[in-house]
């Protein structure tokens, strides 16, 4: 008996708990604290630390969907999106009477995340009938939506409160008052309340969900209604409804991750949410590995910051972004060029 | 007369023009054995999915411990007590081997979404009770030493093998098992056969099997129903089945 105790606790063990992704975050949270601290980070560095934390986060979240669940998203943008404006509109309602940076925070990246999954729910029942292509291609046409209705809406608020209308300009906001999304220029005047120690705090948030589910009985049904859909529903799994739950956390977690992004900006336009993010995102996700958690933290962080330092190429950076993909992409699925370096790394340790 | 587990009533399916399965009448009884054969594209696999609802039958009721299965869902069916295994394997080919058969346990987890993100005391307790119920199932078909290797990299016997487990797994009144046997060699199918009997002892459940192999079905069914084209051709006990001209003339052909 003891025997398969021991066992089971071996089974246990090599769970994936997720213990190297919180170490990877931490890891890399305090190293740039330190290089903070001691002024060693230049000021595009330190620009970039938020944003690509949330990338990070969106990032794990689209491998909840894209590789855990196997359906593939091209509209996390869109969720990314809507919980950038929700935060922007609730932050600067709540402006005066919650004076607590933190605070409002908290609250409106809540609410965005909120805001988001009723969206991600009610979108789901629709989309989630649909499989492979169909499913790509309709997320794909809700990201492009979203990003349109965003980008028509005037809301502003004054004395009266709010003012709402769409497509053209007709709130007429007393000189008290301000607009909060203004159409196609998106909010401007956004109080920056967004901080990098959030930033990672929301993102081991997220890891923990995501692990937690994994190894769920849920976690479990998602993956299993991946692996096989008629199996799953023989042993009695209801795979619409996992298959719904991992969009909505999916999205959810795209949504708090939007709110953080929109609150490191003074302004942001929802033009920035467009389908290269979306793809963008995918490719963070498809370079990590489906369904690898670690792999998409460093594919993401590697990716957002490798741009950024090749702007010193001028026009030539998308190129060479591009050919470095291509390289990536040709390495790791190269059969031959693994086995090669599987050998070298045989020989070194017989050589040892 | 012992109790029925499952009554087929007439039960017939079409596809479009093509009738697969017509006034199928059929009764298991509690804790036997029973074997479905017949040649190739009789309809057997067919039944299968009817009984599971994989497909909707389009005449005829199914009955299952005296209740009326016919318009439930799969997963209605699989809460109800039928558990299946496939022809061509489905198993859950990422994931481990004892997941495989913990998903078996799905619905009889009672812990919320919320319990598991939150690693409740609940949650652990019945993810415990959950892993230590499924390495007692693996040890019926010594597969405990594979259990954390991913299901789609075993040998093709032991795909099998973990199938009917993961079916165990959903505590099943009735256990279907399509062609269990398949690309077993005469040596696993003797142990496979004494395997099912075994499981039926042990959780106390009936058994409808679909098989070629002739030794297995004559050697443990107690009972078997014989479709042809669709139709049942004959039923009875083995050697009424082996005796029978039609079943012989369907089999092997001639006037």
């Amino acid at each position: 008996m003891a025997n398969i105790k021991d066992k089971i606790k071996n089974i246990y063990k090599k769970k994936n708990s997720g213990v190297m992704s919180y170490t990877i975050v931490i890891g890399l949270y305090l190293v740039m604290e330190i290089l903070m601290k001691t002024g060693n980070l230049t000021n595009l560095i330190k620009s970039l630390l938020v944003p690509c934390v949330c990338y990070i986060i969106v990032a794990v979240a689209l491998n909840l969907c894209v590789g855990l669940s196997g359906e593939l998203s091209l509209g996390h943008a869109g969720f990314m999106s809507i919980g950038a404006f929700t935060s922007v509109v609730v932050s600067g309602t709540l402006e005066e009477v919650i004076t607590n940076d933190i605070l409002r925070l908290v609250i409106a990246v809540i609410a965005a995340a909120l805001v988001a999954s009723i969206i991600g729910y009610l979108v789901s029942i629709p989309v989630l009938k649909l499989e492979g292509d169909y499913l790509a291609i309709v997320t794909l046409a809700f990201g492009q939506i979203i990003k349109s209705i965003i980008g028509n809406i005037y809301l502003g608020i004054d004395e009266k409160g709010f003012q709402f209308s769409f497509i053209e300009d007709t709130t007429k906001i007393s000189e008290n008052g301000k607009m909060l999304i203004s159409g196609p220029t998106g909010a401007t005047g956004i109080s920056r309340i967004s901080t990098f120690t959030a930033a990672v705090v929301l993102c081991i948030i997220a890891l923990i969900i995501v692990y937690h589910l994994i190894n769920s009985k849920d976690g479990r049904a998602i993956m299993a209604a991946r692996d096989n859909r008629i199996a799953s529903l023989s042993v009695g799994i209801n795979v619409t409804r996992t298959k719904t739950l991992a969009f909505v956390m999916s999205v959810m977690l795209a949504g708090a991750a939007g709110a953080i992004y929109g609150l490191n900006y003074s302004s942001i336009s929802p033009a920035k949410f467009d389908f290269n993010q979306s793809i963008l995102i995918l490719v963070y996700v498809v370079l990590g590995g489906l369904g690898n958690i670690n792999g998409t933290i460093i594919a993401a962080t590697l990716l957002y910051i490798l741009p950024e330092m090749l702007r010193s190429l001028a026009d030539y950076r998308m190129l060479i972004y591009a050919l470095i993909l291509i390289v990536i992409m040709l390495v790791t699925n190269n059969d031959k060029l693994k086995n090669r370096i599987n050998e070298l790394l045989r020989r070194k340790k017989k050589h040892e | 007369m012992s109790e029925e587990i499952l009554r087929v009533e007439g039960l017939g399916i079409d596809f479009g023009g093509l009738t697969a399965v017509n006034n199928l009448n059929m009764t298991i009884e509690k804790g036997k054995i029973a074997g479905l054969i017949g040649p190739n594209g009789a309809g057997k696999t067919t039944v299968f999915n009817m009984l599971t609802k994989v497909y909707q039958p389009t005449r005829g009721t199914i009955y299952l411990n005296g209740e009326d299965i016919t318009k439930k869902t799969t997963i209605e069916v699989c809460k109800a007590g039928i558990a299946r295994t496939f022809q061509n394997i489905r198993l859950f080919d990422k994931l481990s081997v004892i997941d495989n058969v913990v998903i078996g346990m799905h619905n009889s987890l009672e812990y919320t979404t919320l319990d598991g993100i939150f690693k409740t005391r609940k949650y652990k307790k019945a993810e415990k009770e959950a892993y230590e119920k499924a390495m007692d199932l693996l040890k019926i078909f010594s597969l405990e030493d594979d259990a954390d290797t991913p299901a789609g990299s075993l040998p093709y016997g032991k795909q099998r093998r973990l199938e009917i487990l993961r079916a165990l797994a959903t505590n099943p009144s009735l256990l279907l098992l399509d062609e269990p046997a398949a690309g077993m060699n005469p040596s696993e199918t003797k142990d496979l056969m004494e395997t099912i009997s075994k499981i039926r002892d042990r959780f106390d459940i009936s058994i409808l099997l679909i098989e070629h192999d002739m030794k297995l079905v004559m050697g443990i069914c107690e009972k078997i129903t014989v479709l042809n084209y669709g139709m049942v051709l004959a039923s009875g006990t083995p050697e009424d089945i082996q005796n029978n001209p039609d079943v012989i003339k369907a089999y092997l052909g001639g006037e």
